[in-house]
């Protein structure tokens, strides 16, 4: 680049911020136009966020039919099953009287993959790398990500991933069975579990490749976050989704090579005679050399990724909630800049909460005492994140849109979900509620319901944004209602259970006389959750016949709302804007401000001498 | 057909959802968007507010309902020392989180139903408040460290280790798949020492049995503790990580292979307490098995249990054992009829180390046994025993014996003639003979001699310890005295004895 061409593009730059087409005419599609590198290996990001979303489905109805599966087999332990057996072949034992029942490996296989699959694939990939790939660049208002190239990569090792997986289930010896923490011993020798033989290896291969994929997204989303922003898009002017987005890139960046280095060590363990985890084991009749190792150092690698990766959960749906919340009430988020303060306390105290999942595993007890510190002050921006949430409502102008409720739906969820954490993080009331159904229903409930519901008010309110239409309201709103009075219909008697002591991964609870009280309380929660899956393939169904059928979007900006991703094309374009980029004048929550024309003013609307004169309005 | 005949329902409920889905749209549109919306935006708001006012109501009247089943609650209270104080924190706990979860649920769904969009309505820009948001933070930062101090102080007794002058019942649970193996210390107060490589079919623990600490440890199928005693339970991992859960004393630690956990209670009711107690209450009172009016009522089988509550496999769910706890005395007499488990399934078996040995605690019963027929025999003074009676005064010494073939004692021999010697100084008048009895085999007259030799040796080894020769007779009485038959193996060696006879006291 010679002398003159470098001062050229520093005037560039200051004019325009950062941008790799500095010339005024749109890509277009043109350059990538056959069917494989437009829809297959796409570098575009909006394509890359709906290949995530699409998997992320797939793997939703995957992980919740399993879940269904061994619901019934809590709920109606007695009754046949023998009609699954087309489905589920050997894992069915029909006996002489012809009654079908499910073999207990299976039962905990279903349990593992359950929860590998919700939390991995369908609520980190499907959840963050759908919203991360579609808002980043849109949002920021940049063409692309960072680098499109490593963007089809992370989706690509995200399917290599799904597929090492999806072919564990089918497995002889089964997938693995070992619960989805994957605790050693258990995980480790083939000798105590028939799932932790080759359904572990492919476990483990499987998850490996996803956090390639993981790290390949989270470097892509800080660096374009942090360098890719528009002209005028300052940090504080950023949307909450994309201050969510960066955070939650930036935790799994942190935390999943730790898992990975877990999980190395565990391979080393099963397969190269070393002994990180195992020591003095005796096992299938005989004495294993292994000496010196401690299961629970594996807990720690574990968990140093395990909380935060629920926050890797939780925040793009807060992100997405807060957007949505702001949009639909037709008012600023309350307390922007707490919000943002919020979330980087969150992430940054993730980091130091990790062991209050191991109050009871053996550690030193006087360890524990930090921990609890630690996990109840993260109660503190929790809150305040639920205050302001509910404070955007008050004098709002309300839409109930699906996005709308299931944003309100999801306030409910993280604050019923949210308080029983309360009572988890503390360490003395952990010695009985511990690995009972109250956890179960605590982290159902706050990252499980509540990050679903967070993911559905994106995908209801960012439907037209990836695809030109609108998603059937009408089917929304009948998918909101089953889905918020059934959630609370399944989790709410859980906590019940766990109060009793009730375990958790229980095959049946019959064998003990104090869990056995609760046989009917059991049946309802399984038909709760039949009727709620079927809420959810009614969701399915009205996203595949919207993408073809739905309602036509018809103005840029069918939400009145600020962000930038609203002055894009509606039909979507290669570069995402033709011409120059927006730039950007004020922050994204110039909602119903006093002498505007209209509710909103979009944020590349360059301010008024008056508004300039007050000052920007934040949080 | 069931199968068909839901399939084919669930597809008509599509269809249905579909064409309601669509005709909403068409309404819309031939009403005019705006009107549909704000009249369903109504619905949808007066349906929150439903919804919360539902919600809170039925969460307030099911938990009212359930209360006889929950922790701290109806009959649930605990049963340990320190279950009080947790469940106590609990309440405490859900008195703040129960307000929070009221006002905030209230001001959610209130407030988006007074907010709703309506005709002509509009929104008031209201970005921030500071002294608003301080004061919330605040309120949470306030209650948690309050929670924060409460749970720590309990955590920090509760998980406590022992100190050392504490009175204390150490026990020991040890998780395999699948069951819980117990083992108590015996009369010693001391578990034995273990090691996971002797674990075998008859060693599930690994016991090392030549630690002599182990030679009184039992096995019991059930948890039985005295009431009001500490106990400090040793928990142990022998395959995969398990997890020590007694629910109804709010204990649960998990076990860890290579890694010692503990953890110590006092239970405070006995398991007849706690029936006492459930029997108060309405759904106690039902029989078992409700078809068989003969079953026991519900109360009446109650028992503690002990469970597993960490994933350790396919049978996770099954790892029960029964828990009870009794007084003192009833404890007490448990204990007298526990037996050890080596001296009952490993003592001269080959998997014995000390096979062949005499040990400590046989030493001492051999000597108990010995002074115990003295004792008998010299009270039984003057009167001729009855025809068929055993014959008092002559008492067999087990456990002096000869090596194979010749007439050189076996070292072990030296304690039973050792206890002898001091019962001779017991009874200072007394004189004996000491008889060498031999089994059939072999000549008469070598086994006259031999045991005639042995007799002899018994004799001078006595004298050697000081008692006077002249107390002491030796005789010879080869094959001619059999108490057993000569045809087995076990007969012989019955036959083959040294014994003495008292004759003057």
């Amino acid at each position: 680049m010679s002398e003159s061409q470098h001062d050229e593009t520093d005037v560039l730059i200051r004019e325009q911020g950062y941008d790799d087409h500095f010339h005024d005419h749109p890509h277009g599609d043109k350059y990538q136009s056959n069917f494989i590198t437009h829809y297959i290996f796409s570098q575009d990001h909006k394509i890359i966020a709906r290949q995530f979303l699409i998997t992320g489905i797939f793997w939703a109805i995957v992980g919740a039919s399993m879940s269904i599966i061994f619901r019934l087999q809590l709920g109606f332990p007695d009754d046949s099953v023998a009609w699954l057996k087309p489905l589920l072949g050997k894992w069915i034992t029909v006996n002489d009287a012809g009654i079908g029942s499910l073999n207990p490996d299976f039962y905990y296989a279903l349990v593992t993959m359950h929860g590998t699959i919700i939390v991995f694939f369908v609520l980190t990939a499907g959840l963050s790398g759908t919203f991360a790939n579609l808002l980043i660049p849109f949002q920021v208002g940049a063409r692309d990500m960072a680098s499109p190239f490593l963007n089809m990569l992370s989706y690509w090792f995200f399917f290599l991933a799904s597929v090492v997986m999806f072919i564990s289930l089918f497995l002889n010896t089964g997938p693995f069975s070992g619960g989805w923490t994957a605790y050693p011993p258990l995980s480790a020798l083939p000798e105590a579990s028939s799932g932790s033989g080759a359904g572990m290896t492919m476990w483990l291969v499987s998850l490996t490749l996803f956090v390639v994929s993981v790290l390949l997204g989270g470097i892509n989303y800080v660096t374009t976050v942090l360098n890719l922003r528009t002209k005028g898009m300052s940090l504080w002017r950023m949307p909450l989704t994309v201050w969510a987005l960066l955070v939650t890139a930036i935790l799994g960046i942190l935390s999943f090579p730790v898992l990975v280095s877990g999980f190395f060590l565990l391979m080393f363990d099963r397969g190269m005679g070393t002994s990180f985890y195992l020591s003095e084991i005796f096992v299938n009749g005989h004495a294993l050399e292994n000496v010196g190792g401690s299961p629970i150092l594996y807990q720690h690698l574990f968990w140093f990724l395990g909380h935060p990766e629920v926050y890797i959960i939780i925040l793009p749906a807060m992100g997405l909630v807060s957007e949505v919340m702001s949009v639909h009430s037709r008012k600023p988020i309350f307390g922007y800049k707490a919000m943002v303060y919020s979330i980087l306390a969150i992430g940054f105290l993730s980091f130091l909460v990790w062991a209050h999942h191991m109050f009871m595993s053996g550690v030193n007890p006087f360890i524990s005492n930090f921990f609890v510190i630690f996990t109840l002050i993260i109660a503190v921006p929790s809150a305040v994140k639920v205050f302001n949430w509910i404070s955007t409502l008050y004098k709002g102008n309300i839409r109930f849109t699906s996005a709308m409720l299931f944003a309100i739906g999801f306030v409910s969820m993280f604050i019923s979900g949210g308080l029983t954490g309360v009572f988890l993080g503390n360490s003395a009331l952990d010695i009985q509620l511990h690995d009972t159904y109250f956890i179960v229903a605590h982290f159902h409930i706050v990252m499980g319901i509540a990050a679903f519901f967070g993911m559905f008010a994106g995908v209801y309110h960012w439907f037209p944004r990836m695809y030109g239409r609108f998603m059937n309201e009408t089917m929304g709103r009948i998918h909101f209602w089953i889905t918020m009075v059934g959630a609370y219909a399944i989790f709410w008697p859980m906590h019940y259970m766990g109060m009793a002591g009730v375990p958790r991964r229980y095959y049946r609870f019959d064998t003990f006389d104090a869990f056995s009280h609760f046989h009917g309380l059991n049946q309802f929660i399984t038909i709760a959750a039949i009727i709620v899956f079927g809420a959810q393939l009614l969701f399915v169904f009205n996203f595949f016949y919207s993408i073809w059928k739905g309602k036509k979007m018809t103005t840029q900006n069918p939400w009145g709302a600020n962000t930038l991703e609203w002055t894009a094309p509606i039909q979507p374009i290669h570069g995402n804007w033709p011409g120059k980029l927006p730039t950007v004048h004020r922050w994204a929550y110039d909602y119903s401000k006093e002498g505007a024309d209209k509710d909103f003013i979009q944020q590349h609307m360059p301010m008024t001498e008056k508004e300039k004169a007050e000052g920007e309005d934040h949080g | 057909m069931t199968a068909l005949i839901i399939i084919l329902s669930i597809a008509l409920l599509v269809i249905v959802i579909l064409q309601i889905s669509k005709l909403t749209e068409l309404y819309s549109r031939i009403r005019g968007e705006e009107e549909v919306e704000l009249r369903s935006n109504r619905n949808q708001g007066r349906a929150l507010l439903l919804f919360m006012i539902g919600f809170l109501i039925l969460v307030v009247v099911y938990t009212y309902w359930m209360k006889n089943y929950l922790l701290g609650y109806g009959p649930h209270k605990s049963a340990s020392a320190h279950g009080g104080t947790l469940d106590g924190l609990f309440n405490v706990t859900l008195f703040f989180t129960g307000i929070v979860f009221v006002v905030t649920h209230i001001a959610l769904f209130y407030l988006a139903y007074r907010y709703k969009k309506v005709k002509g309505s509009k929104a008031t820009h209201w970005s921030h408040n500071n002294t608003l948001e301080i004061v919330w933070s605040a309120i949470p930062a306030v209650v948690m460290t309050y929670l924060v101090i409460k749970g720590l102080l309990a955590w920090n007794t509760v998980m406590a280790d022992i100190k050392p002058d504490d009175s204390v019942l150490e026990i020991e649970a040890t998780g395999y798949q699948f069951a819980w193996h117990l083992r108590y210390p015996g009369a010693d107060g001391v578990l034995g020492a273990r090691d996971y490589k002797k674990v075998t079919a008859d060693n599930p623990l690994g016991q090392d049995w030549t630690d002599p600490k182990n030679f009184d440890d039992f096995h019991p199928d059930e948890l039985w503790l005295p009431v009001n005693k500490k106990v400090r339970v040793r928990i142990i991992a022998r395959d995969v990580l398990h997890s020590f859960f007694l629910p109804h004393f709010r204990v649960k630690m998990d076990a860890v292979p290579g890694l010692p956990t503990y953890f110590v209670f006092t239970p405070t009711k006995t398991t007849e307490e706690y029936r006492e107690e459930l029997s108060k209450y309405p759904e106690y009172n039902v029989h078992k098995d409700p078809n068989d009016p003969t079953s026991p009522l519900l109360w009446e089988d109650f028992n503690y249990e002990l469970a597993c509550a960490e994933l350790c496999g396919k049978s996770h769910y099954s790892m029960r054992r029964i828990v009870r706890i009794v007084s003192e005395d009833e404890y007490n007499a448990w204990l007298s009829k526990q037996q050890s488990y080596y001296q009952n399934s490993i003592r001269n078996k080959d998997s014995d180390p000390n096979k062949g040995k005499l040990l400590g605690f046989e030493i001492k019963q051999n000597r108990d046994a010995l002074n115990f027929s003295f004792d008998k025999a010299m009270v039984d003074t003057g009167i001729p025993p009855a025809a068929g009676a055993p014959d008092l005064k002559t008492i067999r010494l087990d456990f002096v014996q000869f090596e194979p073939g010749g007439s050189v004692l076996t070292s072990d021999s030296k304690y039973q003639l050792a206890d002898l010697s001091e019962i001779m100084k017991k009874y200072p008048t007394m004189r004996i003979e000491l008889g060498g009895h031999t089994d059939s085999t072999g000549d008469p007259v070598v086994n006259k001699n031999l045991s005639q030799q042995r007799a002899d040796v018994v004799k001078a080894y006595l004298i050697t310890l000081g008692v006077n020769t002249s107390r002491l007779t030796a005789v010879g009485y080869g094959q001619t005295k059999p108490i057993d038959t000569n045809d087995t193996d076990a007969g012989r060696q019955k036959n083959r004895r040294t014994e003495l006879r008292i004759i003057a006291q």
